[in-house]
């Protein structure tokens, strides 16, 4: 079995208790004392950093939610002064505000580390050509592939998102051996391949990371067919550090969380009671390391559960089974993140649109995501001229994709066609094959 | 002058012509002229009905989006050459005809195309001018 860092991934278990009790303390004393959202939530829950021992103790400790995030935009939550940032990412957030973090020189290198072990998982070494297809950018997922084989010595392509037909020239001139990207456009370039003549067999590579959305057993099969590689699920979010929170090894298992640098719970989405391992609920995160940002108890709103029997490749690292899904209406299309609040505000703002939509998100065709928004036409949208629509139509397109950095389709459809329900609306259609 | 003019939206899918003709019929409305203009995914079915006003109240109720348009309707000679006349008289003007279609019914040796054409006011100037008839509401639904 491969491994980056075995001294630490295969630790014994009592001392990486130890050292993630040790760290838990100073996460919570360094965020108590140098943020201030922190100090009046742990005062306010009536806990002191000394009541934190061990990670025994962590539940005391109250929850960090997304809306934290927002009401500290942009820079509230950080723990170190700016001058001491070096780089912030940034992913779309239930309102159209930005969550925000930021990362110190070390947070850095603990970031490479982790998105290291990860393609270690995968048996990435120096010898290796990472043709990396994350996007670059605010996005984490581009800099965090990038770094983490940077710090192997992997050789890097940093050809970003997009562009399938120069991916597979490149794949093919310079000989890639791994390949990151999300799964969607892993399933895409394999069929673009095919489509081309192209002998995937023949090509040298090997390896796949694929993450940053959800994905399935049947994907991974249909990519591993299509491409001749094994493919592995990573996992992470901007949050948190970005990809590397966990990975796979090549057991194909669930993915192993650095334990060493992230705390994982399983809670009750309802209660916030903690769940024991095996049972499903909110997947909750404490960072024990990071200094920018520290987070206390982040509730993720991903659905998972953990699994702590020993893996068969040695790692001491839980595994938590991948993702099963959200416990909000969160899409990730194309790996991007899609609240239907910001549709609704979109659709509140031109005028003469009813807030009466549906969001359709498909994988058939291509195998790449389509994001279809069904909006219906009101009296005031309709007059004798097919270009009136049109206008309208395009103009809501044109605010949609600036505000959620996708592309997709508009339905104009009749009044009262979108069904309405008692208190929700359901507001979301997903077709793809999301299933295990 | 001006005639009016419903248009509905209808979504390309089987049947939903069909409920807007049944639910006129079952209300005793009469279509006189009808066209639809169509993309994909929808289509816009402009017709001209002996009732507008019930027309309109009917296929809100029976939830169907309607607008209310003014439209001209213009008697055209039956003859080759009949409809180039009319045409000709616009484009001097430089008026600018968005759409047309057949009226069913005939005004004596002449035939009815219902015009819609921006700005109307001088379309109805320039008309007249040229010597061309056109139909009030109830002239045309007298017919």
């Amino acid at each position: 079995m491969y491994c980056w860092n075995a001294d630490v991934e295969c630790m014994d278990a009592g001392e990486l208790r130890r050292l993630q009790g040790e760290r838990l303390r100073e996460t919570v004393k360094r965020a108590y004392d140098n943020v201030p959202f922190y100090r009046k939530k742990l005062d306010a829950a009536g806990v002191a950093p000394g009541d934190i021992a061990s990670t025994d103790d962590i539940t005391k400790i109250p929850f960090t939610t997304k809306e934290d995030f927002r009401e500290s935009y942009p820079f509230g939550l950080f723990a170190v002064p700016l001058q001491q940032i070096v780089r912030v990412h940034a992913s779309s957030g239930t309102t159209g505000k930005q969550i925000v973090v930021g990362y110190t020189r070390n947070d850095i290198e603990v970031w490479s580390e982790v998105m290291a072990r990860t393609l270690g998982a995968g048996g990435t070494t120096t010898g290796d050509i990472v043709q990396n297809a994350y996007g670059y950018g605010l996005f984490t997922g581009g800099l965090g592939a990038h770094y983490g084989a940077e710090k192997i010595g992997a050789l890097v392509i940093p050809i970003s998102g997009g562009n399938t037909k120069r991916q597979l020239q490149i794949m093919q001139d310079f000989g890639s051996t791994v390949l990151c990207c999300t799964p969607s456009y892993a399933i895409f370039l394999g069929e673009v391949a095919a489509e081309q003549g192209i002998e995937m067999s023949k090509l040298p590579l090997r390896v796949g990371f694929f993450g940053a959305e959800p994905w399935s057993e049947s994907m991974r099969r249909q990519i591993e067919q299509s491409l001749h590689i094994d493919a592995l699920d990573i996992y992470g979010l901007t949050e948190v550090i970005g990809p590397g929170v966990a990975y796979e090894c090549m057991g194909k298992s669930g993915l192993h969380v650095a334990e060493d640098h992230f705390f994982p719970e399983v809670v009750d989405p309802a209660t916030g009671e903690e769940l024991p391992p095996g049972e499903k609920g909110e997947l909750v995160f404490t960072t024990l390391t990071k200094e920018a940002l520290p987070l206390l108890r982040y509730r993720t709103r991903d659905i998972s559960f953990i699994n702590d029997n020993p893996c068969t490749c040695g790692r001491v690292f839980r595994r938590m089974n991948r993702v099963l899904g959200r416990t909000d209406d969160m899409l990730i299309v194309r790996g991007v993140n899609v609240f239907p609040s910001q549709i609704e505000s979109v659709l509140m703002e031109i005028e003469g649109t009813e807030p009466h939509y549906l969001i359709v998100v498909d994988r058939e065709e291509g195998s790449l995501d389509e994001l279809e928004i069904w909006v219906e036409v009101s009296p005031g949208m309709v007059s004798d001229e097919v270009r009136r629509l049109e206008a309208v139509e395009k103009r809501i397109i044109a605010e949609l994709e600036s505000v959620l950095g996708l592309s997709l389709k508009v339905r104009l459809v009749e009044p009262k066609t979108i069904a309405r329900s008692e208190g929700k609306a359901k507001r979301v259609v997903d077709r793809r094959d999301l299933g295990q | 002058m001006k005639v009016n003019q419903i248009s509905v939206f209808l979504e390309n899918k089987s049947g939903r012509l069909a409920d807007v003709t049944r639910s006129l019929a079952d209300h005793g409305i009469n279509i006189r002229a009808l066209s639809i203009a169509d993309t994909i995914d929808y289509g816009l079915l402009r017709m001209i009905v002996n009732d507008p006003e019930n027309a309109r109240k009917v296929l809100t109720d029976e939830g169907f989006t309607v607008a209310q348009t003014e439209v001209l309707a213009i008697e055209v000679p039956d003859r080759p050459g009949g409809l180039g006349g009319i045409i000709d008289i616009l484009s001097a003007k430089g008026l600018n005809i968005e759409y047309m279609y057949a009226f069913v019914g005939r005004s004596g040796e002449h035939a009815i195309v219902i015009f819609r054409i921006e700005p109307v006011e001088e379309a109805i100037a320039a008309l007249k001018g040229g010597g061309v008839r056109i139909l009030t509401g109830d002239e045309l639904h007298a017919l």
